[in-house]
């Protein structure tokens, strides 16, 4: 099937800068997503190492209170909206979900172009306002706190509101896509698991999203025209505001994580040269996982006056998501058996997402029984339960998939042993950042503290530290990509001998993808020989 | 695990509750190093085993799932998950349920410290004092933004709201002075919304109680004098009436007495002899009981709980009392027996 026809490929064809600018190519908009959630990932990842500094003694280490409170909000408000929830449904999503079922580009092009815009406006805005005047509130923004506060948290909202836009467009965009352009035998049961997910993803961007945007609408209102929604002082009902919160950011998390999930299922059976295992069980638990995520946001608030009763139904259906989501760590597990396994880089990040990944979910348990979330809510144990998740989970899924498709999208491949020693820098840097916090938090240290007393001393230190290692393996990881750009050696068409459309087409793909449309006679990933 | 020799990392159990918590958090920490450990040292052991330079590339095996162990796994689990919850519950439930007899204190929490109102009359700032062996339940209300009390030692924490009251209750069973932390984030000096709970025997206690004194080791530091106790976490204490008799005063001080008997005849308005803890009916039909945050609200925003039989006249008093005014008079109002 790969194309012999040498037409330019997507990268240099068009060319021109404003080329680039107007193009409606779902590939090229997904590389400038990632270009620009990749540039906010840096930028949220200086002020976490500016946080950590600070935290490395107690006191007053570098910087005062009121800038250590605005430095976490920005860590925590970049890296959720301008950086996890965008990165892998708009930019991995948006190269690979089309290429994946076959498609010459996502069903409403000019509208992808229009998300990105509406993106980059959101995000602007918010920066300019965290610049201007900063922000001290926390990247949940609790009232009445965030509606006394002198700082411009209107601004901020109204970024996260129109961001909120974008999102619901993407989302839309790609179910219509799946459901419109799949490729003749492109059956649902055929599809890739990572656009399963990225389906299950979409669903929830675009019945969860709405809501945040109302949610800020009401505070901005609230703040502009004093009419009392959250504020008690004005009349309001200030634990109201923390359910609308966590109604959109709890499905919001499975935004971040689901996609993570996805690209995992790919890499797993490819390196392992195995048929994933429990092919529906995954991908019906993605969507299962979605549906749960709708109903469970109270397990946020069980300490802040919510009825026990409340908090009883919360309880009992946070545990459910435990079910799904073991399933699936348990199939991919399984799928390694009686495989042929090749540890290249994409694979590292794949194990090391099962390790991280199985200990974020596990402490989740923790966090759902009612009486043990009493002591460990708002410490540092949430804090190193959603980073063992978060950036255990769904960021070791992003630089999976970074590595694994980075020949096909840029026709290059970058140095195999920068990217094993960057692996380990970051795989030791993130446990010592924050393991060390499942201690501190049961210990008692509160979460958004900027000073502690003395018997936090050593943990902290330790966590700090672990911090520069991650540092220096992402630092490692710039450089070997940036170097792989200019390297005069082509990439192989299909580097890692994957089954998927992306892996039969030209790297880098031509513009429109397929030289005719493909016809699809199997299931993705048929690796193995069948014992009779 | 290898942290766990190095330092002491298990926290002080000076309450009821704290062995309680620690029972259940010790289950899910076995059966999540049990679990964890079945993931990793089966991945390991397959990375090892399947490694491609022993199995070659073209010998894989052909395995799409198998059903039953997957239900297996998703139902065993399913019931651990289920124990946890229901655990956690039932200790959960007995966290929310103070007994009746319980020593009840008034916190007041803002921007940066906490205060504590004795019902006779003592105010302490960043230093809470209670009896061992004796349960005390705390009514906690904020001045301002939300802040959270929490002592680890004791394994309780609840959100501090304004504008109504949340409860925490604890029984201490081990004297000694214990860490207080604000876990709801509340402004620049967030981390330095600091206090003292100390433990005294019971007789020390009833001692602390007529003299004002602290027994040996536990006295309160003295701030030094530049530090105010805003940002120092420091101690402070005042000794004022009993806070029902301050309530008293105020009654009639503020005119309630004009509409409101305390004698069990009614007026202008309902008496208010025997409210607290009885249902009252109210003109939409709904029925409900009568607790601190009922006072407060029929205090502050009397047209948003009607009594039946009653016209909408009392005037609202909110912004005119302080929060420790409406406490001396919810405080006066629960003595009216
Ligand atoms: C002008 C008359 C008037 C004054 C003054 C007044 N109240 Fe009332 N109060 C009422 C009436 C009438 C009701 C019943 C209707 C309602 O619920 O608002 C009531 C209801 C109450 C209730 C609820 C009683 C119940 O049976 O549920 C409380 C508690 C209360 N008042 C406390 C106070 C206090 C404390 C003050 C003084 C700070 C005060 N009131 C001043 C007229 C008054
Ligand atoms: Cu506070």
């Amino acid at each position: 099937m790969s194309g012999h026809t040498e037409v330019g490929n997507y990268l240099t064809h068009p060319k021109g800068f404003w080329s680039w600018v107007t193009t409606i190519d779902h590939k090229r908009i997904g590389i400038m997503y990632m270009a620009t959630t990749m540039t906010f990932f840096f930028i949220g990842g200086i002020f976490a190492l500016l946080v950590r500094l600070e935290l490395l003694t107690p006191g007053l280490t570098v910087m005062s209170a009121d800038t250590y409170n605005k430095f976490f909000t920005y860590h925590g408000a970049i890296m959720v909206f301008m950086f996890i929830i965008p990165i892998i449904p708009a930019a991995l999503g948006n190269f690979f979900l089309p290429i994946m079922i076959g498609a010459k580009d996502v069903a409403f092009p000019r509208l992808n172009l229009a998300s990105y815009y509406i993106f980059i406006s959101g995000a602007a805005l918010a920066v300019w306002a965290l610049m201007a005047h900063g922000a001290d509130t926390g990247w949940t923004f609790y009232t009445p706190y965030s509606i006394r506060t002198n700082t411009s948290v209107v601004l901020v909202a109204l970024g996260v509101f129109v961001m909120g836009f974008s999102s619901i467009l993407t989302g839309l965009n790609f179910i219509t896509t799946v459901h419109k352009l799949r490729c003749p035998g492109m059956t649902f049961y055929r599809m890739p698991l990572f656009v399963w997910a990225v389906y299950a993803t979409a669903i929830i961007q675009v019945l969860a999203t709405p809501v945040i945007g109302i949610t800020t609408l009401l505070l901005v209102m609230e703040r502009v025209l004093k009419i009392g929604i959250f504020d008690p002082a004005l009349g309001g009902d200030a634990v109201l505001f923390q359910h609308f919160f966590w109604f959109y950011s709890h499905p919001a998390v499975y935004i971040m994580i689901l996609p993570g999930m996805g690209i995992i299922s790919e890499v797993i059976p490819v390196f392992a040269r195995k048929h994933i295992f429990g092919y529906k069980a995954i991908a019906y638990s993605s969507l299962a996982i979605a549906g749960i995520s709708f109903i469970v946001w109270g397990h946020h608030m069980f300490v802040s006056g919510q009825s026990p009763l409340a908090n009883l139904l919360f309880s009992v259906l946070t545990m459910f998501v435990a079910i799904p989501t073991a399933i699936k760590v348990f199939n991919w597990t399984a799928t390694l058996y009686k495989g042929s396994i090749s540890l290249k880089t994409p694979m590292l990040y794949a194990v090391s997402f099962l390790f991280m990944f199985t200990i974020g979910g596990l402490t989740g348990l923790f966090l759902a029984a009612l009486s043990v979330d009493v002591h460990l809510h708002d410490t540092y144990f949430v804090v190193a339960h959603f980073h063992y998740v978060m950036m255990g989970g769904t960021v070791m899924g992003l630089l999976a998939g970074l590595h694994y498709w980075w020949p096909k999208m840029f026709g290059k491949m970058y140095n195999e042993w920068g990217g094993k020693i960057s692996w380990a820098l970051i795989f030791i840097g993130f446990n010592m950042t924050f393991f060390t916090q499942f201690f501190l938090g049961y210990l008692g240290m509160p979460r958004r503290y900027y000073d502690y007393p003395p018997q936090y001393a050593g943990l902290n230190m330790i966590s700090t530290i672990g911090s520069w290692f991650l540092f220096a393996g992402f630092l490692l990881m710039l450089i070997y990509f940036i170097r792989s750009f200019f390297s005069k050696e082509k990439a192989a068409d299909n580097p890692w001998g994957g089954k998927t459309l992306e892996w039969q087409i030209p790297s880098p793909p031509t513009e429109h993808n397929f030289h005719e449309t493909p016809t699809v006679t199997g299931k993705p990933y048929d690796y193995g020989v069948v014992k009779l | 695990m290898i942290a766990m020799l190095l330092f002491q990392w298990r926290l002080p159990q000076a309450s009821n509750f704290a062995p309680m918590v620690d029972r259940l958090f010790d289950f899910i920490l076995w059966f999540s190093i049990i679990s964890f450990l079945i993931i990793v040292v089966g991945m390991v052991f397959f990375l090892f085993k399947y490694w491609r330079k022993k199995i070659p590339e073209d010998k894989s095996a052909y395995i799409t799932g198998h059903t039953k162990t997957e239900m297996s796994v998703a139902f065993f689990l399913l019931v651990v998950v289920m124990v946890i919850f229901y655990w956690g519950w039932i200790d959960y439930k007995a966290m929310k349920t103070a007994p009746e007899d319980a020593l009840e204190i008034n916190v007041i929490a803002r921007q940066w410290l906490w205060q504590f109102q004795y019902a006779d009359g003592k105010m302490l700032t960043n230093e809470l004092v209670v009896p061992k062996d004796k349960p005390v339940s705390l009514i906690m209300t904020s001045q301002d933004v939300l802040h959270s009390f929490y002592v680890p030692d004791f394994r309780i924490k609840q959100d501090v709201l304004p504008k109504m009251y949340t409860n925490v209750w604890f029984v201490a069973n081990k004297t000694g002075p214990y860490q207080v932390f604000c876990a709801e984030y509340c402004g620049t000096s967030h981390s330095q919304m600091l206090a003292k709970v100390k433990v005294l025997e019971p007789d020390d206690f009833e001692q602390w109680q007529m003299t004002g004194e602290l027994p040996e080791g536990m006295e309160t530091k003295v701030a030094p004098a530049e530090a105010s106790a805003a940002v120092s976490g420091a101690a402070a204490s005042t000794q004022g009436e009993p806070l029902a008799e301050k309530g008293k005063t105020l009654f009639s001080n503020k005119g309630c007495t004009a509409c409101h008997s305390v004698t069990g005849a009614a007026g202008v308005g309902p008496t208010l002899k025997g409210l607290f803890g009885h249902p009252v009916e109210l003109v939409d039909g709904q029925k409900v009981n009568v607790d601190e945050n009922y006072i407060r609200q029929s205090i502050t925003e009397p047209q948003s709980n009607m009594v039946k039989g009653f016209q909408p006249i009392m005037p609202t008093f909110k912004g005119q009392l302080s929060e420790e005014e409406i406490n001396a008079l919810i405080s006066f109002i629960k003595s009216l027996k």
